[in-house]
């Protein structure tokens, strides 16, 4: 029976209500009494010299406040990236610096030149129309293998080169990995590209600033997924500002998938501005500009190799990844395609030796950083793509060779510097071919191929490291911030109880599955606890949300507090019943005293703590506890995912017959929202594998910067998805035992569509190896003919 | 500055706009009905789903001088005096179909337009229909499971929550 309430039920989401009424508050939704609006002149050029900025004529224009350029900003720092990661010889990466406004260079299309502050948005536009800029055109950097060439034409003058870094992790002799290669039966090499990628949270990015006078206080509301990071970095590294008198507030928000995590110009500008204009100032992104500035995804261009024994056991793995930055560092883009991407080289399997190699490129297009598994996708599609190719080659049954190759005890340590706690990869295969019928794959075959269409089954597995932590270890691998979380358990005296947690929800559902934890903790019903989080005023601190984290980092914070908060209610209950600390059980929200039948109830207990007139003179009033968690180890979610695919060979059309995800996700506390959000990173996974791509052309130019040129996947490109969880080794080192389900979605379903084309491509005899993503009609109808 | 007027949600509303002032801008700015939102400049999130005089229209690609006289209905009207939800907005919850919100008001908007003219879509209809609407969360999954739901039809069969 499934439960009603508490953990493990599916309980319908309390924020739907204000959301499906149009009472939501999104950021753009507030608006500060006097405020004036910015407009930023962005470049249209991605590389070249700003010779001069005329802002002369824009400053006379009606209703303009203020013109700012970067000379406004030579004394402010840049925007700071989050962690430093250090290159194969020792040396710490190449960091340039990041200005709120371009300072002598522009370097992508949409960097910002100019800010217009104004009474109006038109009018600012009007005025930043009027700003002359002469800027000298240079080569612009856009091929990665290119631009890591001696003499190539530098992104950012200072560097010696366009190499932010040359990382390795795994086996550093270079010898040894040659040496298995060499030995090796057979050896499957493939040449892949991870597409470039725009997150695309429905609500565009937004800021709101103000600042007092009369108090030198500011708020900043902005559509972010972790305003203290927000506050933290722009108070101690942009803009020096103490933090104390700076309140970051992320109200709704409207999706992140990542891109909402990282410190952006635009807030750090309207926070400046609204002290130098003494006014409130807002800025709305424009969809347009969001594709132009919003921090973008993937872009990996990679050789894997992958070397397999007489029996086909694998026995080495090799890559060799061209990761592209972008123009410059956004917070968190030098961790992604190396210790989020690297360290999960290893996959389910037990490859013995894996060498990861990473030349990250800086080029003259927008900003690269974490989106929907960040780092993790690009391995998992790799490794996962090299597997099916090598089972084709060999002539073996895919899933055998996976299963022939998985890691089956645990704790298991990769050669890619992690510690699998638990997993059953088998048992989840297992869940997987009996939900998505494997068994009936031939006949469905059968069918399409009488309508003329050939079908095709993608099967693949992941594994993903979420719960990003300990801090002593991320510190250790360049991490400049920790990465626990907190909560603090307020019970108010009527017995009702806010939790304030770090983690931010912004489709996620925390103000559901939250209260289900403590109340499931207490005996309560969910409808007596609230979570308050997204205002860095009322929380005690928070690393946000993202690497799927929340109910393992923030949730695990927020259990220890209710333990504390438990058990000092227990002290005064055994107050209040006259027995012994010990002897006090908490069930149902009643304690009482064991073997008898005296108890005294949650509500008692807690008016007790804020009336303490008969009350234990060791126990100070109140009832309300802080907890910050650090983490032992990463969370290990991991799954099996199939596809089935059919494709029209007249015209290379693919269309998704059927999906299914087979997840291990640990314990759940709210079935209905994980299924949610693997239905999601489904859609996002075959909005990469069939649809989207970020395009520059041969200038540097963004051709796909509208809704209109960049194919988001709409209701009529997907199926319904079957999704089954009932595969569950719990996480061994977190209370709940849960692991993170956010972005498995995006992670698995990649390589299990194009799995699934090459399958039935072949399946038509043709001997199609690869082809990229997306797989378009044209891709595909190039691969049968070409 | 030009005045215009017209009924939204029941009520009678005017205000002085822009010839440019679109429609969402008068809603959201003018009137302070913040549940249509805005997300794109090309008229392809389908965010900003209005009705006017009954039919489903994107508020971002209609001018507010155009909506002169017209009867305007919005999310914030969707939902009964005293709060309870409609069909459609109930079934969206109770069958999670819905996470960050952000295109909601878009989505109940559209799909009532298409319940209006196909009482009983089936699954190809409402995805062919919800071309126009545009969700990063979902995968649309809940989304046409509950606009089936809010149909009439059973949903149970259907593959998971």
């Amino acid at each position: 029976m499934p439960k009603d309430s508490g953990i493990g039920a599916s309980s319908k989401r309390r924020e739907d209500v204000r959301f499906l009424t149009g009472a939501g508050n999104y950021t753009d939704d507030i608006n500060v009494h006097g405020q004036a609006y910015v407009h930023f002149l962005r470049s249209d050029i991605a590389h070249g010299r700003i010779n001069n900025i005329d802002t002369s004529a824009a400053e006379g224009m009606p209703g303009v406040v203020k013109v700012f350029t970067g000379k406004d900003f030579e004394g402010v720092g840049g925007m700071p990236c989050g962690w430093e990661v250090t290159d194969k010889h020792g040396a710490p990466m190449q960091e340039p610096p990041h200005p709120i406004l371009a300072q002598g260079k522009v370097r992508h299309v949409g960097d910002p030149i100019a800010a217009v502050v104004a009474d109006s948005l038109e009018q600012a536009r009007d005025a930043a129309e009027a700003i002359e800029v002469d800027i000298e055109e240079l080569t612009p950097v856009l091929d990665m293998k290119a631009a890591a060439q001696d003499g190539a034409t530098l992104v950012h003058d200072d560097l010696k080169n366009n190499i932010c870094y040359d990382w390795q992790l795994g086996e550093a002799d270079d010898a040894k990995v040659d040496e298995v290669f060499a030995n090796a039966a057979h050896v499957t090499t493939l040449d892949l590209i991870n597409n470039r990628l725009v997150a695309n949270p429905m609500e565009p990015r937004v800021a709101v600033a103000e600042y007092s006078r009369g108090t030198d206080e500011y708020t900043l509301y902005t559509t972010s997924q972790n305003p203290h990071v927000i506050r933290l970095l722009m108070c101690a590294f942009v803009l020096g500002l103490p933090e104390h008198k700076v309140r970051v507030v992320a109200p709704d928000v409207g999706g992140g998938f990542g891109t909402k995590i990282f410190h952006y110009a635009e807030e750090a500008f309207c926070t400046f501005a609204a002290k130098a204009c003494n006014r409130p100032v807002k800025w709305t992104a424009s969809r347009s500009e969001a594709f132009m500035s919003d921090a973008q995804g993937r872009d990996h261009v990679s050789t894997i190799e992958l070397a397999l024994d007489a029996d086909n056991n694998f026995v080495g793995l090799r890559t060799n990844t061209y990761a592209n930055l972008g123009a410059y560092l956004s917070t968190f883009s030098s961790s992604v395609p190396t210790w989020l991407h690297g360290t999960l080289m290893a996959g389910n399997y037990k490859t013995p030796v894996i060498q990861v190699n990473v030349k990250a490129m800086f080029t003259n297009t927008v900003p690269v950083d974490a989106y929907r598994g960040a780092g993790r996708p690009e391995a998992t599609f790799q490794l996962e793509r090299v597997i099916d190719k090598a089972a084709r080659e060999l002539g073996v049954d895919p899933i055998a060779l996976r299963r022939q190759n998985f890691i089956t005890q645990f704790p298991y340590d990769t050669p890619v510097a992690l510690t699998y706690d638990t997993g059953d990869y088998n048992g989840t295969m297992d869940k997987l071919e009996a939900a998505a019928d494997l068994a009936g794959f031939a006949a469905r075959r059968a069918e399409s191929e009488a309508k003329g269409k050939l079908r095709g089954l993608g099967v693949n597995c992941y594994i993903e490291a979420c719960g990003i932590a300990p801090s002593n270890i991320v510190g250790m691998l360049g991490a400049r911030a920790g990465l626990y979380d907190a909560a603090t358990v307020r019970v108010n005296a009527t017995g009702s109880i806010s939790v304030m947690v770090g983690a931010h929800s912004h489709g996620q559902g925390h103000e559901t599955a939250f209260p289900q934890v403590v109340a499931d903790m207490i005996g309560i019903d969910e409808s007596m606890v609230e979570i308050v989080h997204g205002d860095t005023s009322k929380i005690p601190f928070g690393m946000g949300t993202y690497g799927s984290r929340s109910l393992a980092v923030c949730g695990s914070a927020m259990v220890k507090a209710t333990e504390k908060v438990i058990d000092k209610a227990k002290k005064i209950a055994a107050h209040l019943l006259e027995a012994s600390e010990a002897d006090i059980e908490l069930k149902d929200g009643q304690f009482s005293v064991a073997g008898t039948d005296k108890s005294v109830a949650w509500g008692d207990v807690t008016l007790t703590a804020y009336v303490p007139h008969n009350f234990p003179l060791e126990v100070e009033p109140g009832l309300e506890e802080t907890a910050f968690y650090d983490p032992a180890n990463f969370t290990f979610p991991a799954g099996a995912y199939a596809c089935e695919v059919e494709v029209d060979p007249e015209t290379g059309q693919v269309s998704i017959e059927a999906f299914t995800a087979a997840d291990d996700f640990g314990n759940i506390v709210n079935p209905m929202i994980v299924d949610g959000q693997v239905h999601g990173g489904i859609g996002q996974g075959i909005g990469q594998a069939l649809l989207e791509n970020c395009a520059y052309d041969e200038n540097g130019q963004l051709l796909s910067a509208s809704f209109m040129d960049y194919a988001m996947p709409r209701a009529d490109d997907v199926p319904f998805y079957g999704v089954d969880h009932s595969s569950q080794t719990p996480c061994t080192h977190n209370p709940l035992g849960v692991k993170g389900c956010g972005e498995a979605g995006a992670i698995g379903s990649p390589p299990a569509v194009v799995n699934a084309v090459l399958d039935a491509l072949n399946s038509g005899g043709r001997a199609v190896d690869h082809i990229d993503m997306p797989v378009s009609p044209s891709r595909v109808w190039a691969a049968m003919n070409g | 500055m030009t005045q215009v007027s017209m009924t939204v949600n029941g009520k009678a509303v005017s205000g002085d706009v822009e010839g440019r002032t679109l429609l969402s801008s008068f809603l959201r700015d003018h009137l302070a009905l913040t549940g249509t939102h805005v997300g794109c400049d090309t008229a392809q999130c389908g965010a900003c789903v209005v009705h006017v005089n009954g039919e489903a229209v994107k508020s971002c690609n209609m001018l507010a001088l155009e909506a002169e006289g017209a009867e305007v209905g919005t999310i914030e009207g969707q939902a009964a005096e005293d709060g309870t939800l409609n069909t459609i907005q109930q079934a969206f919850q109770d069958h999670h179909g819905l996470q960050c919100g952000f295109c909601t008001p878009g989505m109940v908007m559209s799909a009532a337009a298409l319940l209006k003219e196909n009482p009983r879509p089936s699954e190809a209809e409402i995805r062919k229909y919800l071309e126009g609407n545009l969700c990063r969360c979902t995968g649309y999954h809940n989304i046409v499971k509950a606009i089936m739901a809010a149909s009439g039809q059973d949903v149970t069969s259907i593959a998971a929550e």
